[in-house]
């Protein structure tokens, strides 16, 4: 089953953890063969929000919510199940200085 | 046997569906052609089929769909349900499941109180004082959440067993506690409670003998013999110092201190251990003027070396005043509510109450006397402080 691992830090803490840390934990898990996809994302200054409200588009800056944590990157896992998800989760560097947030992939029913 | 089921069938609903469709199989063909040599075996068996025809009739069974095709690997796998160590093995991960992290506290008292114990909602619900619908929905959402992120069956690796079986004491220590001295209501103890989480201890230790669930299991046995000597007949709370200790459980208490030696001898005692052997100290006392209160000092000072939590710091506060007099209390119970950690505690105000009552600052006392009162939710309690303060006028 797919598990997408949402990597959320604080702003002045996106760099916290090496760039090479981070690639060498994806090519970790490419080697097992359970890495569908994993990215890193720039600030979250550089967003944009868009809408579509009575077929009308708005575009609008961040989504600049509450929190102090913002989505930073991402890993899209396959995993046997939670436990095994939560294990890998686990390894991913940033989680010792912010959170991943393990989420379960939806399959569409057509 | 639900445990076994819901291993094979990989759903909740499912396989208590499987069982019920299974006893009533049994009740058709046992009189007719006699008692199967195993019967938990045929009833896991019959069961299985009765899930995967379901299934079959349900999803126009392909050998792609994947509940399916889980059962019927299963059905290969025949030795596993019939083997006594394999069951005792699928309760095991059951209650691992029912106490997983990421379900709320409240969903896994439910959910372990429903599919490890049996207990019916209705029954969880009386229990708990929420409203029958409440429950049902929360036992819902907690066996969809297993469903849809898949929480396996399993009993953790190694390297995450102390995590996992802290959660699952939890949950069992909280179903005592909700037993022993409820949170609110008219009866300070709901013993139905109190006795399935012993009983749920008991399977836990015979499963997986870890040091701190052989700790709480002590823990439990020796509280709960006090049981008898806590209230009055009619139902007035009595303190320990002042309870007839004859009427404690002796049984209890010989297999609660058996227990706290096993859980101290591993070297690995954490806070249940330590906890159980505080109670070892008293229930091995005639009275309170003769308990090893130095002892018991010392207990705390490790409890408190390995769990800061402001409630232990305030019961060392308490034993300190038994060893050195009321006042060396006070003045501890004092520094810890002026951090302002325990200031909505009940149980920190009637301390000190007790305390300055003891030392006849009659003003102090009725002062905190009104605090704890204001701050508890239980009918006898409030009796008890409310006597309490008329004998100080």
């Amino acid at each position: 089953m797919k598990y997408l691992c949402l990597v959320y830090l604080e702003g002045q803490k996106l760099h916290a953890v090496p760039d090479r840390e981070c690639q060498n934990c994806g090519d970790g898990f490419r080697e097992r063969g359970v890495l569908l996809a994993a990215e890193a994302l720039q600030p979250i200054e550089t967003a944009a929000t868009v809408r579509v409200r009575d077929g009308k588009i708005s575009v609008t800056d961040g989504p600049f919510a509450e929190t102090k944590e913002q989505l930073a990157g991402f890993y899209l896992l396959d995993a046997r199940d939670l436990n095994d998800a939560i294990q890998m989760a686990a390894k991913i560097p940033p989680a010792r200085e912010g959170s991943v947030e393990v989420r379960p992939v939806r399959e569409l029913v057509p | 046997m639900l445990a076994t089921l819901i291993r094979l069938l990989g759903d909740f609903d499912v396989a208590e569906e499987a069982l019920h469709d299974a006893f009533k199989a049994a009740l058709e063909q046992w009189p007719r052609e006699g008692v199967p040599s195993n019967p938990r075996a045929w009833l896991v068996s019959a069961g299985r089929f009765k899930a995967i025809d379901g299934l079959r009739r349900q999803k126009r069974f392909t050998p792609l769909d994947e509940a399916g095709a889980a059962a019927e690997t299963a059905v290969e796998d025949s030795a596993a349900f019939a083997d006594p160590e394999s069951v005792e093995d699928d309760r095991l991960r059951l209650i691992f499941t029912c106490c997983h992290p990421v379900l709320t506290a409240d969903a896994q008292v439910a959910l372990t109180l429903r599919e490890v114990c049996g207990l019916t909602t209705e029954e969880i619900a009386r229990a708990f004082l929420t409203p029958a619908p409440t429950l049902a929905q929360r036992i819902v959402r907690a066996k969809n959440k297993i469903r849809d992120a898949r929480i396996p069956y399993e009993v953790p690796s190694p390297a995450e067993l102390p995590e996992r079986l802290d959660a699952v004491l939890r949950v069992i220590y909280l179903v005592f506690n909700e037993g022993y001295a409820a949170s609110s209501g008219s009866t300070v103890t709901r013993h139905d409670l109190s006795g399935e989480a012993i009983r749920l201890g008991r399977v836990l230790v015979d499963l997986l003998p870890e040091p701190e669930a052989v700790g709480l299991l002590a823990l439990m046995l020796l509280q709960d013999s006090r049981r008898a000597a806590r209230m009055s007949p009619e139902g007035e709370v009595i303190l320990l110092e002042d309870q007839d200790r004859s009427l404690w459980n002796q049984e209890q208490i010989q297999e609660g201190q058996r227990l706290v030696e096993r859980a101290l001898g591993s070297r690995r005692a954490g806070p249940y251990s330590i906890q159980a052997a505080i109670g070892a100290v008293h229930a091995g006392s005639p009275d309170a003027a003769s308990t090893d209160w130095a002892e018991i000092v010392g207990l705390y000072d490790v409890l408190w070396h390995v769990d800061r939590s402001p409630v232990i710091e305030l019961n060392r506060a308490v034993a300190i005043a038994m060893r050195d007099g009321p006042a060396a209390g006070v003045a501890l119970v004092d520094a810890i509510l002026e951090r302002g950690d325990l200031r909505d505690y009940r149980l920190a105000h009637a301390a000190r109450a007790e305390l300055c009552r003891r030392l006849g600052k009659n003003a102090d006392a009725r002062q905190s006397y009104q605090k704890a009162l204001a701050l508890t939710r239980q009918e006898p309690e409030r009796r008890f402080l409310q006597r309490r303060l008329a004998q100080l006028s």
